[in-house]
């Protein structure tokens, strides 16, 4: 019979050692993904590194600089912040669609991460606010944006021995919002069809500077969509601006047909939600 | 709601009617109550079935015996260790099974019919153990082509699932091998003609997928047996006389050597009506000479237990002008999954069992694929049925330009009507529920833009059939009632509300227990909503011949005939002649029991042939986002006739469960196989049941007509609840996107290419 081992280290160093040291060794944060994937499809670890007691993955600061954020804090704790609330909506919305209050309870940023699910529901609304991760590993630490860590469906471009230590979110420029919507038959507890996510900064005169849009659930990994984003910049989110960034989301698409839905539908949905949520992440940029 | 003259309706109730808190409830909120996998016997090993990769295979080679060297491995058992039998019907619920297919889907024999069909098992000392050695049983597959669809199954170069087996029932059947298992066909009046004089018609195919039941808790059983050939069975069932005769029949063993005890069960919804585990174990456990535990895991439910029928049916309807119904035809194809059974004698039944149409006709089919072998689902066949029926009258309502209450009202069945299926109804509530509606504060709410609201209407017949109960008096006292009916859907608070209301002690003073098949009396399975009317009864009359004994005892102790004592309000009074004697309460008698002649016990039986027939009518308000297909329930609504609501919130549960299941199955809820048969969605996560969010609170009407045939008016009611939700938010989907949908699951796509399509 196989058996598992668990360790719960209380530094950095010590984690990278034993994530270093064995293949079959896995970074346990929340285990709302990694325990039921044990249960569910028999993938059973050598080792459970358990993250939590590491002090740096559990702390929390913001400042003017922004966000730091330990890879083991909660969903819970983050979208329950005011802070956070009020300076990145959108991925505070995001974060708390994971799940239940049970799940939330548990569930990290870093595991939706690293799980690699092409639908994860905070991995766009990461990408969109501009995160960057800061991976410890062997060869000491490195920083990353949130966009590079997902190569494919399960698969993360981290080294044997890295892991992730902190999330870092620059503060938003003036007149900045975001916003992630996700498409699901039922209402929650179901996973994300299409999600998109929309980061938007304005000018005095309510012009849209800067965007970043990000689709979730319609390719391998969460996807930037210049094109879309582009579409945005110098318009107001007037009806023909969203329509060309709708366009847009549609064209980067590149979905598979699975149970949880068809190409085409998943493409058609792309440019609604791509519509709504930039017009939502615009009006909350108009209010600030 | 009204209450208006009739049997029962003059009885002033103590407690019926009252909402008790349910006598199980601290144990489940606390955690303690025991389900199927709570029980743990010393020295008991864990069992694992090897199931089918395909869904439609021939078994040329089975080879244990690796699998036999494993460590841990204390037994391996496969069809070969199953008796043959022959076939021949055997009734168990509301549906009939042949013993050599029941035994059959239980270990697959030859053939494998469904991805997930069970083709060995092994007990061992751990789980893990079992689970590995199962790995090591080597299977020689012929894989065949599966037939998932009715389409499929009705092609002419068809592979057939049944071999040399012939179709049964109305002629003309099919010649030769064919996947059709039975046809059913009635008609009345001249339909044709009847078309041809109706004002307007309306027909079309309305197609619902297979269901799940999704019961929480999995089936699970221990077994343990004897030298003496005994088998003692634990497990979580609706009907544990139903599984000691099904364990003998699947076994052909002396049903004398069983004894089944039910244990607290979470959800069954019929599927809990038949058996999968128990004779695997009883067999296991002879084997090893030890007792085994089998526990499935929520995919082995979905890919192996009991769903409903998917179904195609096409309708058609005629009416006149002024909306009354002129003539109906309906063909029925129903899946039964891998062996025959599907519930589609019952819905050709229900099919026209709410109106009165003059002239009409059905066919219906019973048609095998490979799919898991359908099992008894709330109502069943009834829902697929009422959802073809309610959709056509929904558009001659639209055509008509009639509001479809007033429609449904038009064509009303009432009491004295002949039910289409034979019998002449007694007093039923289908009008009073449609009125109920039609005044409920819901159907006047303007809708907004892109909302629809939707009307349909269900009908179940309700089963009487056998139960026993036993109710004994404590010396404090208080008092026990057994009976032999798992508690579902919360009949034991029932049963205790109808002993206190007998026997006038306060309900907290009686103890409700379901017992074993050694300890109570013969019951039918707790099914076709019959245990607070039929086994309620059984309690009634068991109660009242207690008092019998009470009064016996208090004219003892009184020194007086019995005649001269009255049971009033919990008291034994006197009267002429006895009346100066201070009337003794049932404590007080209870207290000299053991002077006046022993304990106080009585039991009684019943087996009423029929019982009144249930009539609901549901609202349901929907929104659409027409840009992505996806429905949002606004508002729902169930009304329906419980003739006499014993405990009102538990009639209000069923009302509100069984709306829960229909709105799940309408709208997210469907089995999805790849090409080759292999279910794609075995969990809750995309087999998608309604969470508590997707649903607005539901709304319910309790109207009380009584049942004539039962002494408080009751009727049954857990199953009704089921039947119109399919149409009603199938209408509600239609009229708010304007366009006629005839496929459930309404799933978001589904909708959005029906909106797409009419603007072209
Ligand atoms: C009932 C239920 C509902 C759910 N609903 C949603 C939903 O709506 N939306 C959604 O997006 N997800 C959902 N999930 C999935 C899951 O909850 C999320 O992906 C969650 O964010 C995972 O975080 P975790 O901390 O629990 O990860 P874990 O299970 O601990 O880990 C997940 C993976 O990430 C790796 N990992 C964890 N932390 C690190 C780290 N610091 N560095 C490197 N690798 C790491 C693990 O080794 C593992 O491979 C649901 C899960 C369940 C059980």
């Amino acid at each position: 019979m196989e058996s598992v081992r668990y360790e719960a280290p209380n530094n950095v160093e010590a984690a990278v050692r034993l994530l270093a040291g064995e293949n079959g060794a896995k970074v346990l944060s929340g285990g709302t993904d990694l325990i039921v994937q044990m249960r569910l499809m028999n993938r059973v670890p050598t080792v459970f590194v358990d993250v939590k007691r590491i002090p740096r993955l559990s702390a929390l600061a913001l400042d003017a600089k922004g966000l730091r954020s330990g890879a083991a804090v909660p969903a819970a704790t983050l979208y329950g912040n005011e802070t956070i609330r009020k300076l990145w909506p959108g991925l505070a919305e995001a974060t708390d669609l994971i799940g239940s209050s049970q799940i939330q309870g548990r569930a990290t940023w870093a595991g939706n991460l690293c799980n690699a699910s092409p639908a994860a529901d905070s991995v766009p609304a990461l990408i969109a606010c501009g995160a960057t991760v800061v991976i410890a590993g062997p060869k000491g630490e490195r920083r990353v944006p949130v966009e590079q860590v997902n190569v494919g469906p399960g698969k993360t471009s981290l080294a044997p021995g890295e892991f992730i230590v902190e999330f870092e979110i620059p503060a938003p420029a003036a007149h900045s919002s975001d916003a992630y919507q996700r498409l699901i038959p039922r209402s929650e507890m179901d996973i994300a069809v299409v999600g998109a996510a929309v980061a938007l900064t304005l000018d005095a005169g309510g012009v849209v500077k800067a965007a970043r849009v990000v689709l979730g659930a319609v390719a391998p990994t969460a996807i930037l969509v210049p094109d879309a984003a582009a579409a945005l910049v110098g318009s107001k989110c007037e009806d023909a601006a969203l329509e060309r960034a709708g366009q847009a989301a549609t064209a980067a698409a590149k979905p598979i047909d699975d149970r949880r839905g068809t190409v085409a539908y998943r493409k058609k949905i792309a440019a609604v939600l791509t519509r709504r949520v930039a017009k939502i992440a615009y009006d909350r940029a108009r209010a600030r | 709601m009204s209450n208006q003259n009739g049997s029962g309706s003059d009885r002033k109730f103590k407690v019926v009617g009252t909402r008790p808190i349910r006598h199980d409830g601290l144990d489940k909120v606390t955690g303690r109550a025991n389900y199927g996998a709570d029980l743990a016997l010393p020295g008991m090993l864990q069992g694992a079935i090897l199931r089918s990769p395909h869904a439609h295979a021939r078994i040329k080679k089975l080879d244990v015996s690796k699998a036999l060297a494993m460590p841990g491995v204390k037994a391996i058992v496969t069809s070969a260790d199953f008796p043959e039998i022959g076939s021949g019907g055997m009734a168990a619920g509301e549906s009939h099974i042949d013993p050599k297919d029941l035994q059959a889907n239980i270990m697959a024999r030859g053939k494998v019919l469904y991805h997930g069909h069970a083709v060995a098992a092994v007990a061992a000392s751990t789980i893990e153990q079992a689970r590995e050695a199962c790995k090591m049983i080597t299977v020689d597959y012929e894989v065949l082509k599966p037939v998932m669809t009715l389409a499929q199954a009705l092609a002419k170069d068809a592979p057939i699932l049944h071999e040399g087996r012939k179709a049964v029932g109305v002629p003309p059947l099919p010649e030769g091998d064919t996947n059709i298992m039975m046809r059913l066909a009635n008609a009345k009046g001249d339909v044709d003609a009847a078309f041809k004089g109706a004002d307007v018609v309306v027909e079309g195919w309305y197609e619902a997928s297979m269901a799940h039941q999704g019961y929480i808790e999995p089936h699970a059983t221990v077994v343990t047996t004897r030298e003496n050939g005994q088998a003692e069975i634990w497990c979580s069932t609706q009907g544990p006389f139903a599984v000691k005769s099904m364990v003998a029949v699947t076994l052909q063993m002396d049903p004398n050597l069983i004894r089944v005890t039910p244990s607290e069960i979470g959800g069954g919804f019929g599927g809990k009506t038949t058996i999968y585990l128990e004779p695997v174990a009883v067999l296991l456990s002879r084997k090893a000479r030890r007792p085994v535990k089998m526990v499935m895991s929520r995919e082995e439910v979905f890919r192996a237990t009991g769903p409903t029928s998917g179904t195609r049916i096409w309708a058609k309807l005629g009416v006149k002008k002024d909306g009354s119904f002129v003539a109906a035809d309906t063909r029925m194809e129903f899946e039964a999954g891998g062996f025959a059974g599907s519930p589609m004698g019952a819905a050709s039944m229900t099919l026209y069992a709410a109106y009165n149409i003059p002239n009409f006709r059905f066919e219906g089919l019973d048609i095998v694929v490979n799919r898991p072998k359908v099992a008894a689902y709330r109502a069943p066949g009834a829902p697929n049925a009422a959802y073809a029926l309610e959709t056509a009258i929904d558009e001659l309502a639209q055509k008509l330009a009639i509001d479809p209450i007033d429609l449904r009202l038009k064509n009303a069945v009432k009491e004295g009507d002949v039910a289409s299926y034979g019998p002449k109804y007694d007093r039923i509530g289908f009008i009073e529920c449609l009125q109920a509606a039609k005044n409920h504060p819901q159907y006047k709410a303007p809708l907004g833009k892109n909302q629809g609201r939707g009307v349909g209407a269900g009908f179940w017949f309700n089963v009487g059939l056998q139960s026993s109960a036993t109710v004994s008096i404590n010396d404090d006292g208080s008092a026990v009632v057994r009976t032999g009916n798992p508690d579902i859907g919360g009949s034991r608070a029932s049963m205790a509300i109808t002993v206190a209301e007998e026997l006038g002690i306060p309900v907290e003073r009686v103890r409700p227990l379901v017992g074993d098949t050694d300890t109570v009396g013969y019951c039918d399975l707790t099914g076709g909503s019959r245990v607070t009317y039929a086994t309620g009864m059984a309690v009634i009359e068991a109660s009242k011949n207690v008092i019998e004994h009470l009064r016996a005892r208090a004219a003892t102790i009184w020194g007086c005939e019995v005649d001269a004592v009255e049971w009033r309000d919990g008291q034994a009074v006197g009267t002429n002649g006895a009346s100066n004697n201070k009337p003794l309460s049932l404590a007080d008698i209870a207290k000299q029991m053991a002077h006046t002649g022993g304990p106080i016990i009585a039991s009684a039986s019943v087996n009423p042939p029929a019982a009144g027939p249930g009539f609901g009518v549901h609202l349901c308000d929907i929104e659409v986002d027409p840009e992505t297909g996806r429905s949002t329930v606004l508002r729902y609504l169930v009304v329906q006739d419980a003739g006499k609501a014993v405990h009102p919130s538990y009639v209000e549960g069923q009302f509100q469960g069984g709306a829960a299941q229909g709105i799940g199955w309408a709208l997210w809820e469907e089995y999805l196989f790849d090409k080759d048969g292999k279910m794609e969605n075995p969990g809750f996560l995309d087999y998608r049941m309604p969470v508590a969010s997707d649903l607005p609170m539901i709304d319910t009407v309790v109207v009380e007509v009584p049942n004539p045939l039962h002494p408080y008016g009751v009727r049954g009611v857990g199953e009704t609840p089921i039947v119109p939700p399919l149409a009603t938010v199938g209408n509600a989907v239609s009229r708010a996107i304007g366009v006629r949908m005839h496929q459930l699951p309404m799933t978001p796509p589904r909708v959005l290419d029906a909106i797409e399509t009419k603007k072209g």
